[in-house]
């Protein structure tokens, strides 16, 4: 062996393919079994792309890196599931490019955050979070007041339906158009965004201010969405507790 | 830079800055606007200065015509240089977002000082520019004594730190300006990691071309580190940060993995990150410049080789502990944790290497600051590779996992081992390259030191009593089968701990500062070039 290696130290390009050859072995060996997605990943039949508001907010969420002090993945831990919801299931964040599930929790995780608050209390919170929390060590966000930029979104979209997200292309159409629909539930385009995203997804001016699209609408719209795209984990826990 | 390069390589040089200039305008007049356009303008202005001072020096004298015979030591000395800078810069966003953490109230009312903002400036910063920029320019030093050759060209060092830096300053303010892939270690744009990629061809290539001539016939341990470390990196940065711009013309864009698939990927780059940059590149740096420093050879040369590979096999597969109880398959975290424990195998034997390797030199250790640097080092890479495995272990982790403990124990590595090791090595060949026998000051090494350990060791005890308080509370009930505490009040536990760690943290910044002015000094009072030479070039393989 040492005599192989005595050798071996003399030729540079072996030991390039020799590093090469030793550094590939684990990432094949974990990394290419999971795109066999169907074992890995069971996709629930009711799981929903965000809307175009929702991945606007998501961007912001990217932006101000509140996944340095978030995470979102409860893991299978019996005081994780007691104090935030179900444990996240693969399929969840299916169509999430990237994921967020964190490393860190200077924060609560928030993958069961949908419905937990009030509009109002989020606002009022991401504007100053000790408004609402005394204690909290949050830092404050107030320039999410300024207009949103929507001009990406058709794209956005579109890129991520070549990747595999289930966007029609009347959706990455509209995506504009139904990111305003959404904080406008009284408006004319509220229809349209009805019938292309359901029910499902929220429909009101998050900020409390119609007259505006803000950052805040599409930052709380996203927050509310979360957990809220499948009710999969919620099945599961209650099948378990029966 | 300028007095090393003959007539043609200053030519080739102006062409390059030419290059980039166009590069630079091309993007800021497609993109008009924006985070991608403020780039280009950055690439437009960095190839024009070089454009300017390269054409203004076109026909200054050429380099006396020995210069074949000389190591080619200037792009190591900006090389450090951009080390020191970066080092500052990194550590001060550190100490000022741990301070965020005591006194939230104090954030400006900006976008670009918010904390999940400059959170990835302190971490690119000292990652990638105080790390990235020591492994550079000492591997160009390394490489040349190892190999006893003069760098294979004058020009391709410059494009690689000058390149490298505009990669680092392009991924910093895109932050500050909110743009972000998330990823951590891996944020900046993609245009910026395709950028990346073409720098680090030139360096592999560098490194090839100048190990080809060589004038030792054996590749001496230090260099498999850094070429590992090239190697590895490449393939990290390229499967990781493969993705789909929204637009050709803006920096949005989406990585191609979701998921479940993205965090496996991205833990498999992020602890590999740990692994082939923080250690890797560092293990070949501390394989030359302590046997150096001490005046002894490597204590075990076959135990040098064991270690080698055991660390380039297993440490690829450990990213996966960063995902257990997760949606990640179980098998998969069983795989990670597996590897994790026999990692601590190759780890203790280069850290027991490297000590066993100071016995005989222990009245050394005590008398030269430098020296205990790299003692500190590797005694320090020894615990957090200990920690680093026990961390892996799935209940261990159950606890750990996503509290302080984690911040803990990447410090007890990035400052205990990895900032130790650079000192070390800087203090080693900074006055080396200057001509000189010592630092300007030797006392200030002495002050360093001290304020190094001290605010390593604040700074890691204080966030290891954090995240066990942290993991604790989030997991106790009480009698009646409640969680006993709120999410809060663990918030609120973490108040002391969170200043300790800003204090520590300023203690070890202030420490670098020191090594800043030290060795600005020293270079400043050169006493002419490095005195050891190549011998005479001659093709090896
Ligand atoms: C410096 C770390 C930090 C950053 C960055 C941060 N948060 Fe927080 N967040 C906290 C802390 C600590 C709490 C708990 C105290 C509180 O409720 O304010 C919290 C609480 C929350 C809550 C309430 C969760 C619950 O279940 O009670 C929400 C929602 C939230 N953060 C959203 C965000 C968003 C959105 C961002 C980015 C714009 C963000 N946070 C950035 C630290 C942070």
């Amino acid at each position: 062996m040492l005599r192989l290696h005595y050798n071996l130290e003399r030729v540079s390009m072996g030991l390039v393919a020799a590093i090469i050859v030793a550094a590939s072995v684990g990432g094949i060996v974990e990394i290419a079994p999971l795109f066999t997605i169907d074992e890995t990943v069971e996709m629930p039949a009711d799981l929903r792309p965000l809307t175009p508001l929702e991945l606007a907010g998501r961007g912001i969420y990217i932006r101000e890196g509140c996944y340095a002090c978030h995470s979102q993945m409860v893991r299978s831990l019996a005081d994780e599931i007691d104090r935030y919801g179900p444990y996240s299931l693969a399929g969840e964040s299916a169509y999430d490019h990237p994921m967020l599930w964190g490393s860190k929790r200077t924060g609560p995780d928030l993958a069961r955050l949908g419905s937990k608050y009030s509009d109002a209390w989020h606002v009022a919170h991401l504007l100053n979070p000790r408004a609402m929390v005394p204690a909290s060590i949050m830092p404050a966000y107030p320039w999410l007041t300024e207009t949103l930029d929507t001009g990406l979104l058709s794209d956005s979209l579109a890129a991520l339906a070549r990747l595999g997200v289930p966007y029609a292309p009347e959706m990455i159409a509209a995506a504009e158009a139904d990111a305003l629909a959404q904080s406008r539930p009284d408006s004319d385009a509220a229809e349209g965004f009805l019938a292309r995203y359901g029910e499902r997804p929220a429909l009101r001016s998050f900020d409390a201010d119609p007259s505006r699209l803000t950052e805040l609408d599409a930052l709380v719209a996203y927050l509310q969405s979360l957990g809220t795209q499948t009710d999969a984990p919620f099945g599961i826990l209650t099948e378990r507790s029966q | 830079m300028t007095a090393t390069l003959t007539y043609s390589e200053r030519r080739v040089g102006l062409a390059l800055s030419v290059l980039l200039t166009l590069l630079g305008f091309a993007m800021a007049a497609a993109a008009r606007q924006g985070v991608m356009s403020v780039h280009g303008f950055m690439a437009l202005a960095l190839g024009l200065g070089l454009a300017v001072r390269l054409g203004g020096a076109l026909y200054d004298p050429p380099p006396p015509r020995e210069r074949m015979q000389r190591y080619d030591d200037a792009p190591t000395r900006f090389g450090i240089a951009m080390t020191l800078v970066w080092a500052i810069i990194g550590m001060a966003a550190g100490v000022w977002v741990a301070a965020l953490l005591y006194w939230p109230e104090a954030t400006p009312p900006w976008p670009a000082t918010s904390f999940g903002r400059l959170r990835p400036v302190h971490t690119t910063g000292i990652i990638f520019g105080f790390g990235g920029n020591a492994l550079i320019a000492t591997s160009f030093h390394v490489l040349q004594r190892s190999a006893r050759a003069r760098l294979a060209d004058s020009v391709s060092p410059w494009v690689v730190l000058l390149g490298y830096n505009l990669f680092c300053a392009w991924a910093v303010t895109g932050y500050l300006m909110g743009s972000t892939q998330s990823k951590e270690y891996a944020e900046a744009a993609w245009y910026a990691d395709l950028w990346l990629v073409v720098i680090w061809i030139t360096y592999f290539a560098l490194y090839l071309r100048t190990l080809a001539r060589r004038a030792e016939p054996h590749i001496y341990v230090a260099n498999w580190y850094y070429l590992a470390f090239i190697l590895v990196v490449a393939m990290l940065h390229i499967v990781n940060n493969l993705a789909l711009p929204v637009r050709l013309t803006t920096a949005e864009s989406f990585p191609v993995w979701s998921g479940v698939q993205d965090a496996m990927v991205q833990w498999w780059y992020g602890h590999n990150a740990v692994a082939f940059f923080l250690t890797a590149g560092f293990l070949g740096m501390l394989y030359y410049f302590l046997p150096v420093r001490s005046g002894r050879p490597i204590w075990s040369y076959r135990l040098s080789i064991v270690s080698f590979w055991g660390i380039t096999f297993f440490y690829i597969w450990v990213g996966s502990h960063h995902l257990h109880y997760t949606a990640l398959p179980y098998w998969a975290q069983t795989l990670g944790m597996t590897f994790s424990i026999m990692l601590l195998v190759p780890s203790w034997a280069s850290a027991g290497n490297a000590i066993a390797t100071l016995n005989g030199a222990w009245h050394k250790v005590r008398d030269d600051a430098t020296l205990r640097f790299m003692f500190v080092a590797a005694v320090f890479y020894g615990l957090s590779t200990f920690e680093g495995s026990f961390l892996a272990i799935r209940p261990v982790n159950s606890l750990s996992h996503y509290t302080d403990w984690t911040i803990g124990h990447v410090h007890s590595g990035t400052l205990g081992w990895v900032a130790m090791i650079v000192f070390g090595a800087i203090y080693t060949l900074v006055p080396q390259v200057s001509g000189r026998v010592d630092m300007a000051s030797p006392r200030a090494v002495e002050w360093h030191f001290w304020l190094a350990v001290t605010g390593t060791l604040v700074y890691v005890i204080a966030m290891w009593n954090a995240g066990i308080t942290q993991g604790l509370m989030w997991r106790t009930y009480d009698a009646n089968g409640a969680l006993s505490y709120s999410f809060l009040q663990s918030v609120q536990a973490m108040a002391p701990y969170y200043l300790l760690r800003t204090i520590g943290g300023a203690m070890f910044l202030a420490g670098a500062a020191i090594c800043a002015w030290n060795c600005r000094a020293t270079m400043r009072a050169a006493q002419g070039e490095a005195r050891d030479r190549p011998l005479v070039a001659q093709p090896a393989e």
